[in-house]
């Protein structure tokens, strides 16, 4: 490391204009190259360093890869069963309503299994925010169908391709979400570009804008790549994104009530 | 005490009125039947007292809120019924696996299935093996009186506290609907609400500003994938709970002079005492030995009143709380078995002909 | 001139950064990291934009510009 040790002070009339926040830690994540979980986890890491509310905010984890997103933040975490972490985030943020909450699920977790729960913490209007990853498949057990598969896309459990007669469409959470009246927030963004990155941040800051104001259940969805079970290399699978993703999960912010 | 003290009022409502007092400040759950007057009470006192009410979308929503609640160090509580706790047990697993407390009501319906909303200890293998997967255990304390319904809520409590566990209540639609008054007193003894913010200090979760700027963060995890870490893990929740055994709790009469011991708990105790109190009467040689908390169970005081007797467990299942009995005088004595079936109210009357017939038997 | 800093332990070699560089000035260098990655290297004038910073997926990048660079790092 003492070759880069060296360069990361500035010199000269050099400013550092890039670089990451306390809220993150400086584990190296478990994630597979290319995977954007650790976009997402910078981008909800600088929004709460921003906000400056780190020490009042308590994560709730998912299962599926995203699992041990509580190794690489600075925050209290709490560990919820599969599905249910919006149901822990409803007891914890009820429990302690001077805290900052937020769950952070993939499609599985909260599109499938845990669908029940999302939608009615979001109903409730429970004062949460929630980060979605979707990136069509189940990534920790190897690449399953997951609620939010493309029709057509082959995955080790739909090997014919996904189809609607027999597995249904993708799921549209943001869209679904944007329907019930305690959300108060809702929008998807992607992780695929610079342009589609510098909007999903500032998705994930009105969704804790939302939280913070009491407002009700914040929701922002990200379209992420899964290069290892999408059988494609990094730089292909944003393509996929960009060309196959996107027109079935339109991006945008969906509802925000503090701008009605 | 005061005349004014007692009210009439059921067990349920003893559960919710001594869940209040004992300082219980979030609710969580879903409706079933023979439980229903705990949330509609509590949907108005919990939040009079300024805490949480929240009518979950499911059992297993309102486990996981639980468990969500109980990591902030915060007394809550959840109740229902047998198919109702059956959906919690991976909630439950996962506290257990996290130490992390909460108190669970399960006023018991007949099963399997939808069954029946009749009485029934047919939860009694659920309750006290764990319930959920891995190995896990629960507290559980099984009150046979209204007034047991107020007066546990104290120490269930004090134990998710003291142990970082979950605690189950066990109750039946008998004990759960029944009538009776009740004094409205917290038991002698009983801890202070301020006491389960002091125990949960250390661990619970809250935002790691309130414990200075510069604090660790927290975590409170069942995950272990390190080599060795699972096992440590559960070493260490074994060590738990075998220190819990301490917290055995039994209820015995007549035991020290008679030749046949009733083993009964809950609703069928109260019945069963009423049948031994009237061959007592008759001048037969019975007692009766209650386990109050049915994990721990109190093994070690049965087999302290085992020498020269002989044992009838009365149960209203199939056969579950008999393989503890029998567990805990390993072969020491004999122990005989009388089921009432799930769904059945009976009388002290019905329980006569059982336990004269074992007091006849040869051992 | 703007320049980038690859704190190269922390890298996976996925090589999103090397399609993100507007400059075109990224590649990868044919030397690996203790985790067995192909770490990346520049060659040529950095504008200083971050795009590399903002697509890794690992904070692998830290982005450093002088005053008188051009282009936007915001």
């Amino acid at each position: 490391m003492s070759r880069t040790d060296k360069c990361l002070r500035p010199q000269n009339d050099e400013k550092l204009v890039f670089d990451v926040n306390s809220v993150l830690n400086e584990r190296v994540t478990h994630y597979c190259p290319g995977c954007h979980h650790g976009i997402a986890h910078r981008l909800v890491s600088e929004v709460l360093h921003e906000l400056g509310v780190a020490d009042k905010t308590i994560l709730v984890a998912s299962v599926g890869c995203a699992a041990f997103t509580y190794d690489y933040f600075n925050v209290d975490s709490v560990e919820a069963p599969h599905g249910r972490a919006c149901a822990v985030a409803t007891g914890v943020r009820r429990a302690r309503p001077d805290t900052v909450v937020f769950t952070y699920q993939g499609d599985g977790d909260m599109a499938a299994i845990g669908i029940g729960e999302s939608l009615h913490a979001a109903n409730r209007g429970e004062k949460i925010t929630a980060v979605f990853i979707n990136n069509t498949v189940y990534g920790m057990t190897g690449g399953q169908m997951a609620p939010t598969t493309l029709l057509g896309q082959k995955t080790t459990t739909s090997k014919q391709g996904r189809s609607l007669s027999n597995e249904g469409g993708p799921i549209r959470l943001a869209e679904i979400m944007a329907q019930l009246q305690g959300v108060a927030y809702s929008a998807r963004y992607a992780l695929d570009s610079v342009k589609h990155v510098r909007e999903a941040k500032k998705a994930v800051r009105g969704a804790f804008d939302a939280q913070i104001a009491g407002l009700g259940f914040s929701f922002v969805e990200l379209l992420s790549g899964c290069p290892t079970n999408w059988n494609l290399d990094p730089v292909a699978a944003n393509k996929r994104i960009a060309n196959d993703m996107i027109p079935v999960f339109p991006l945008g912010v969906f509802k925000d009530v503090a701008d009605e | 005490m005061s005349e004014t003290d007692r009210v009439l009022i059921k067990g349920n409502e003893a559960v919710a009125f001594g869940a209040v007092d004992a300082g219980c400040r979030c609710y969580f759950g879903y409706p079933i039947t023979p439980q229903n007057e705990v949330p509609e009470l509590l949907s108005s006192l919990i939040p009079e007292n300024g805490g949480a009410f929240v009518q979950a979308e499911s059992e297993v929503g309102a486990i996981n809120m639980l468990l969500g609640a109980g990591a902030c160090g915060v007394a809550a509580m959840t109740s229902s019924s047998s198919c109702g706790i059956s959906l919690m047990q991976e909630g439950i697993s996962y506290m257990a696996g996290s130490h992390i407390p909460g108190v669970i009501i399960n006023m018991s319906r007949g099963g399997p299935g939808l069954g029946d909303i009749g009485p029934s200890q047919g939860d009694y293998f659920q309750a006290v093996k764990g319930g959920g997967h891995g190995d896990h255990r629960n507290l559980v304390l099984a009150p046979s009186l209204a007034q047991e319904c107020y007066d546990f809520m104290f120490r269930a409590f004090a134990l998710a506290f003291a142990w970082q566990n979950p605690v189950m209540i066990l109750g039946d639609a008998i004990v759960a609907q029944i009538k009776e008054p009740v004094r409205r007193v917290p038991p002698a003894g009983a801890h202070k609400p301020k006491d389960m913010s002091d125990l949960a200090r250390d661990w619970r979760i809250e935002g790691f500003g309130g414990r200075g700027q510069n604090a660790v963060p927290r975590l409170l995890k069942s995950v272990y994938l390190a080599e060795g870490a699972l096992a440590e893990r559960n070493r260490l929740l074994l060590q738990k709970y075998t220190d819990m055994r301490r917290e055995a709790l039994f209820d015995s009469e007549y035991t020290d002079d008679a030749e046949l011991v009733v083993v009964a708990f809950g609703s069928i105790a109260r019945i069963a005492r009423s049948a031994v109190r009237r061959l007592r009467d008759e001048g037969r040689k019975v007692g009766l030995f209650r386990p109050v908390s049915l994990y721990p169970f109190p093994e070690e005081a049965l087999r302290l009143c085992a020498t020269g007797r002989r044992f009838l467990v009365i149960e209203q299942n199939t056969g579950q709380m008999v393989e503890d009995v029998r567990l805990a005088l390993n072969g020491v004595s004999s122990v005989l078995w009388h089921g009432v079936m799930p769904g059945l109210f009976i009388g002290a009357g019905e329980l006569i002909d059982p336990i004269l017939q074992a007091v006849k038997e040869k051992s | 001139m703007s320049r980038i800093v690859f704190l190269e332990e922390r890298c996976k070699g996925c090589r999103l950064c090397v399609d993100a560089c507007p400059a075109g000035i990224l590649r990868p260098s044919g030397r690996f990291n203790r985790q067995g990655y192909e770490v990346m290297e520049t060659d040529g004038a950095c504008t200083g934009c971050a795009s590399c910073a903002v697509m890794c997926p690992d904070t692998a990048i830290r982005v450093f510009k002088s005053a008188k660079a051009k282009g936007d790092a915001s």
